[in-house]
């Protein structure tokens, strides 16, 4: 994996930098190897601030004791689950709109990510709520809108695997996700509504009155740890998935005959 | 329009020839929605409190499992691909075929959704909120449901996909529809929730078929 050096394609001539420069699979494989892993040291570094910040600095919480650091995690992971599934949807309509086979890859390569995240956020949600509210699941509009949001990307990721082509698999995901992005608002305000109309609000994420500033800090190292997770995953994702499409190509030909020399 | 008109029509030949295939959603409808009470147990109380929501999602269960069918003998033997041919045809014949399942697989869930009500304890007064009620949401499924058949087109495990699919962006749907019936047994209007019923009705009739008619041209090209 380490092996791609520009020693690899050395006679390829630098092309003057446009906005479609890393459109091209070659281009783009060589500089994810690079972004890749830089966003992975910064994602664990965050990851290190953030997690010290949040277990020895941060005070406890008046109301909830120490159970609240749960935040830490819940909060970001719940952010980059919407972040993620914005963010497939736009590459999504940016292949399905110029045809450009990398914005596909991407699409692809962010769905596992933002499902991960989702998951991560219902689960440390669920953890959060026995001690604090006294049972690990109840109907509330956010968890519910949560669990929605992971029966989209899941139903992404069944649609674009179940489809053998590649050129189909990546447009009907695309559709599906344009589709699915114009619904979340929808679907968001009718679970609200549908709350409220169904339970009392009993139950409310309290103790955010007011937050220490080094709650803050902490909360937000770990958000960019996570952005940085992402996108390092994501990067190798889709280098992977770049390299299998483009495995008869020159280039490709090339980088592999390199890798297994070296 | 001639398109739509002619799609329209010889589906119903279709289905009208085969009678029994046709009433198997409705079928379906009235089993599962009868199993709830055998599982829940008779309590009159709890069956008229769950009646709106278990019609409700019985009859969205019935209408996705009614879509796999939909384009697949046209895909199979090559009609859809020559329906396709004319320009602007994907959005006739997507609008036909979602208003043919509608007709032949939708409306007679409306139908028979006051029977179940009845079966279920529902009172009077809720019977014509439940009818409304799924009158103005059946074609939201079947345009839903469309464009859920038209990604999935040919694929082997296309009946469950398109039921993981669409589901989640039924759910307005059916929090709306079993919401009005509910609003009634809370002594509350159930206009705000039919009207919003509506509003979706018409955002489908104009997103889905558009969305359907792109979904064709993916899975035909």
């Amino acid at each position: 994996m380490h092996a791609v050096t520009t020693t690899s394609a050395p006679a390829i001539a630098r092309p003057r930098l446009t906005w479609f420069t890393f459109a091209s699979p070659a281009n783009f494989y060589r500089l994810a190897g690079v972004l890749g892993p830089v966003c992975g040291v910064v994602a664990a570094a965050f990851a290190v601030a953030g997690l010290w910040t949040g277990f020895f600095v941060a005070p406890t919480d008046a109301v909830q004791g120490e159970v609240y650091r749960i935040i830490f995690i819940h909060v970001p992971a719940a952010w980059l689950s919407m972040v993620l599934y914005v963010a497939m949807a736009f590459w999504a309509a940016l292949g399905w709109f110029l045809n450009a086979r990398m914005a596909f890859v991407f699409a692809r390569a962010i769905a596992p990510t933002g499902a991960l995240f989702t998951v991560l956020a219902l689960w440390t949600g669920s953890l959060w709520g026995r001690p604090t509210w006294g049972t690990w699941w109840v109907w509330d509009a956010r968890l519910t809108s949560e669990l929605i949001l992971l029966f989209l990307y899941l139903g992404y990721m069944a649609l674009v695997a179940a489809i053998d082509d590649t050129r189909r698999a990546d447009k009907a995901g695309a559709l599906l996700a344009i589709v699915g992005v114009v619904n979340v608002p929808i679907i968001y305000f009718s679970v609200i509504w549908w709350n409220t109309l169904h339970q009392g609000s009993s139950l409310t994420m309290g103790a955010k009155q007011h937050m220490a500033s080094t709650m803050l800090i902490a909360m937000l190292l770990l958000t960019l740890a996570c952005w940085a997770y992402a996108f390092a995953v994501v990067f190798a994702r889709a280098r992977a998935i770049t390299l299998e499409r483009e495995g008869d190509t020159a280039w490709a030909r090339a980088l592999v005959a390199a890798s297994n020399q070296g | 329009m001639n398109v739509f008109v002619a799609v329209y029509q010889r589906d119903l030949r279709l289905a009208w020839r085969r009678r029994t295939e046709a009433l198997l959603p409705v079928a379906f409808f009235l089993v599962a929605a009868s199993l709830f009470p055998l599982g829940v147990g008779p309590d009159p109380q709890v069956l008229k409190l769950i009646a709106p929501g278990v019609v409700w999602v019985c009859a969205l269960l019935a209408a996705m499992l009614s879509m796999p069918p939909l384009y697949a003998a046209d895909h199979a033997d090559g009609s859809l691909e020559q329906l396709l041919q004319a320009p602007g045809a994907g959005l006739a014949v997507a609008a036909a075929k979602a208003a043919a399942h509608w007709t032949i697989s939708g409306a007679p869930l409306v139908v028979g959704a006051p029977l179940l009500g009845l079966l279920l304890g529902l009172p009077a007064e809720e019977l014509p909120v439940l009818f409304v009620s799924l009158l103005l949401g059946t074609p939201i499924l079947s345009l839903l449901g469309g464009v859920g058949a038209a990604l999935t087109l040919g694929l082997r495990s296309a009946g469950m996909l398109i039921v993981l699919i669409v589901l989640p962006l039924a759910i307005p749907a059916l929090i709306f529809g079993a919401g009005a019936a509910a609003a009634v047994d809370a002594g509350q209007s159930p206009s705000p929730h039919l009207s919003l019923l509506g509003a979706l009705l018409i955002a489908c009739l104009v997103g889905a078929p558009p969305a359907t008619a792109a979904a064709l041209r993916i899975a035909v090209e």
